[in-house]
């Protein structure tokens, strides 16, 4: 059998002044590696939930983003008429969507962000159907009128309900207010795409993406194989799940690569200063393990038993960690979305398999600090040390 | 009985032939037993004293696995001792030495029940078998109502006390103390004597004890000399047999 667990514990609450360093050493490393992740997750979370399996989206083959793509009216006829299109009574269920950027004055501070702006046709709350309208009502096609996500009248300066809103060389009126679930759309604000167009004298019937809504999840094979084989198009269709995902990829795979990288640095730190503390404690408790040793724990018993003394002294650090910046869960924050350079608001997303693996990590930190000192621990003679030499 | 000159039948509990052992501490020598020689049976109770530096604690170490010698042999209850690994060594100490410091060598975070369950850790008892043994052996030394003392808590007569709980407690082949009394006042010292002597007596422990305190030693069987290396008979040798 082992060496009792009530040993370790004991010591360390009793040495707890020596283990305090390596507690928040490992505290600060947990907590800034589950917030960096969570910064991800949440960003990745609202960028996934603005797409819907159902849903895809066209662009024109070889245009990374919407924003870079354009597809004429024309070709939006070929795609709303092709297999696996839902439709109803009023036709097919399909958006053409052009996009613009747009800088307003942030409430909270008084720099400027820019917001996507997005026309869109007057049929995206059938295409959309986790878009859904709060306050006021939707726009009339037609008309320079404007409705804003719910993260957006919340973070610009001038955005009410029945005021006016200057930008684009237009007037727009707003007419009403839209909740998006928490995605991206959220952030963005919307009009009739063929008003957008023609306040920015943009060409007029060039879109830049179609979004139409599948008969099925499934359908979206078939859809896909009508309009690749369309000699008159060239696109690429996506679902649009899949499109925002890897939208969302660049960004939090640098949140994610900087989180890993700091981490780190600061675990590197968190290591030392645990292998400092376990040096000491095996030094300090030379005689009592050169005691445990004469009544006959093996050095596999002694090893194990500084080596969970070290796990145990990472794990309250880990707890510690994550207990900092559980309240940061939902704390909505903003950033700029890479793809198309505009202000984006999400959510820390700080999820029970986050904070294993911020324990985990905290584990890892322990044992990599603890087995030296564990080591050493049964290096030394027991005679020798006995005699307190 | 006890004998030194090496002829014993082979009826003996410890048997000790050739010993030598030698120290190197830089490009110095200390040949600190010279082919000592000894014999003891079950149930005997032998001192050992000697001048500080004469290699009691030395002879000790090595009767009770602890440290290898430098050549020679060692033989325990039939087992050769001085041929094992350091590994079987361990596991040896386990089931065979019951071991009292000068020091007690408590563990501090742990009650005064925890540490004389230490060895018991190492059998195959189960925590009911655990706890019994554990009260047994702590009415034995006393410290009933101490049980969940810590060290600190406890006078230096108790800590040894305790110590002594734990040296008997897995019911070892034999117990080695070094200089049980030596941070002892008289009184405390007498009673830790008077408990080791009753192991002794009513128990029918054997005891092999290394001691500076001639107050101590007399409570012995059979007192030995470790005088340059080897061991001789003290005028009290043979008494009591
Ligand atoms: N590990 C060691 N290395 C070198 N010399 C040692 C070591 N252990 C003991 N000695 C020396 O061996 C001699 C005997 O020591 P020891 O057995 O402790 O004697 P005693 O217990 O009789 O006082 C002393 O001179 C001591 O300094
Ligand atoms: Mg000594």
């Amino acid at each position: 059998m082992a060496i009792p667990v009530v040993y370790n514990v004991r010591s360390v609450v009793q040495r707890w002044s020596s283990a305090i360093v390596a507690v928040l050493g490992v505290a600060g490393t947990v907590g800034v590696f589950v917030a960096m992740l969570a910064l991800a997750q949440g960003f990745q979370a609202t960028l996934i939930a603005s797409g819907s399996p159902g849903n895809a989206i066209v662009r024109r083959a070889g245009a990374d983003s919407e924003m870079v793509s354009a597809i004429a009216l024309e070709e939006m006829r070929t795609i709303e008429d092709a297999a696996g299109v839902a439709r109803d009574a009023r036709g097919p269920l399909a958006s053409g969507e052009v996009v613009v950027i747009a800088a307003f004055p942030l409430a909270r501070t008084d720099t400027e962000a820019n917001v996507q702006v997005r026309g869109v046709s007057p049929r995206v709350l059938d295409v959309r159907s986790n878009v859904r309208i709060t306050a006021g009502r939707f726009f009339q096609p037609g008309l320079a009128e404007l409705i804003l996500g719910s993260n957006a009248i919340k973070s610009y300066e001038g955005f009410v309900l029945g005021g006016t809103v200057r930008f684009g060389g237009g007037t727009w009126k707003v007419v009403g207010v839209f909740d998006a679930g928490g995605s991206a759309f959220d952030s963005e604000v919307w009009c009739d795409a063929n008003v957008l167009n023609e306040i920015y004298k943009r060409p007029t019937n060039i879109f830049q993406s179609v979004t139409v809504r599948l008969e099925s999840p499934s359908a979206l094979a078939r859809f896909k194989d009508a309009l690749t084989s369309d000699p008159r198009l060239s696109v690429q269709v996506d679902r649009e799940t899949d499109y925002y995902r890897a939208q969302s990829r660049t960004l939090t795979d640098l949140i994610r690569v900087l989180g890993f990288l700091i981490a780190l640095v600061m675990g590197v730190g968190a290591v030392f200063a645990a292998l400092n503390t376990m040096y000491s404690a095996v030094a300090e408790r030379s005689r009592e393990i050169a005691t445990m040793r004469a009544l006959g724990f093996g050095s596999g018993a002694v090893v194990s038993s500084f080596i969970v003394e070290s796990l145990f002294i990472a794990l309250i650090g880990g707890v510690l960690g994550c207990l900092a910046v559980l309240p940061m869960n939902g704390f909505t924050t903003g950033t700029i979305n890479w793809q198309t350079f505009s202000h984006l608001a999400f959510a820390f997303r700080i999820t029970p398999g986050l904070l294993l693996r911020g324990l985990g990590f905290a584990l890892l930190m322990g044992l990599v600090g603890g087995v030296p000192p564990a080591v050493r621990a049964v290096r030394r003679p027991v005679a020798v040390a006995l005699r307190g030499l | 009985m006890v004998r030194i000159d090496g002829k014993g039948n082979g009826t003996a509990l410890v048997r000790v032939r050739n010993l030598d052992k030698k120290y190197v501490r830089g490009t110095e020598e200390i040949h600190v037993l010279q082919g000592l020689n000894l014999d003891v049976d079950a149930g005997d109770f032998v001192a050992f004293m000697g001048p500080s530096g004469s290699g009691k604690t030395t002879l000790l170490n090595l009767l009770g696995g602890l440290d290898l010698p430098t050549s020679g042999s060692i033989t325990v209850a039939g087992d050769e001792i001085t041929k094992l690994s350091a590994g079987s060594l361990t596991s040896w100490r386990a089931r065979h030495v019951g071991f009292i410091f000068q020091l007690y060598n408590l563990i501090p975070v742990l009650t005064a029940f925890q540490n004389v369950e230490l060895p018991l850790l190492l059998t195959k008892l189960s925590k009911a078998e655990r706890r019994k043994h554990v009260e047994t052996a702590l009415a034995v030394v006393g410290l009933t109502d101490r049980m969940g003392h810590f060290p600190r808590q406890l006078s230096g007569g108790q800590e040894q006390r305790v110590a002594i709980a734990r040296a008997f407690v897995a019911d070892p082949t034999f117990l080695l103390c070094d200089e049980p009394t030596g941070d002892l006042d008289r009184k405390n010292a007498d009673e830790i004597m008077e408990i080791i002597d009753r192991l002794v007596r009513e128990h029918g422990k054997t005891v092999l004890m290394v001691s500076h305190d001639p107050r101590a030693a007399e409570r012995a069987r059979f007192v030995l000399h470790l005088d340059k290396g080897v061991l001789m008979e003290a005028a009290k040798a043979g008494a009591g047999t």
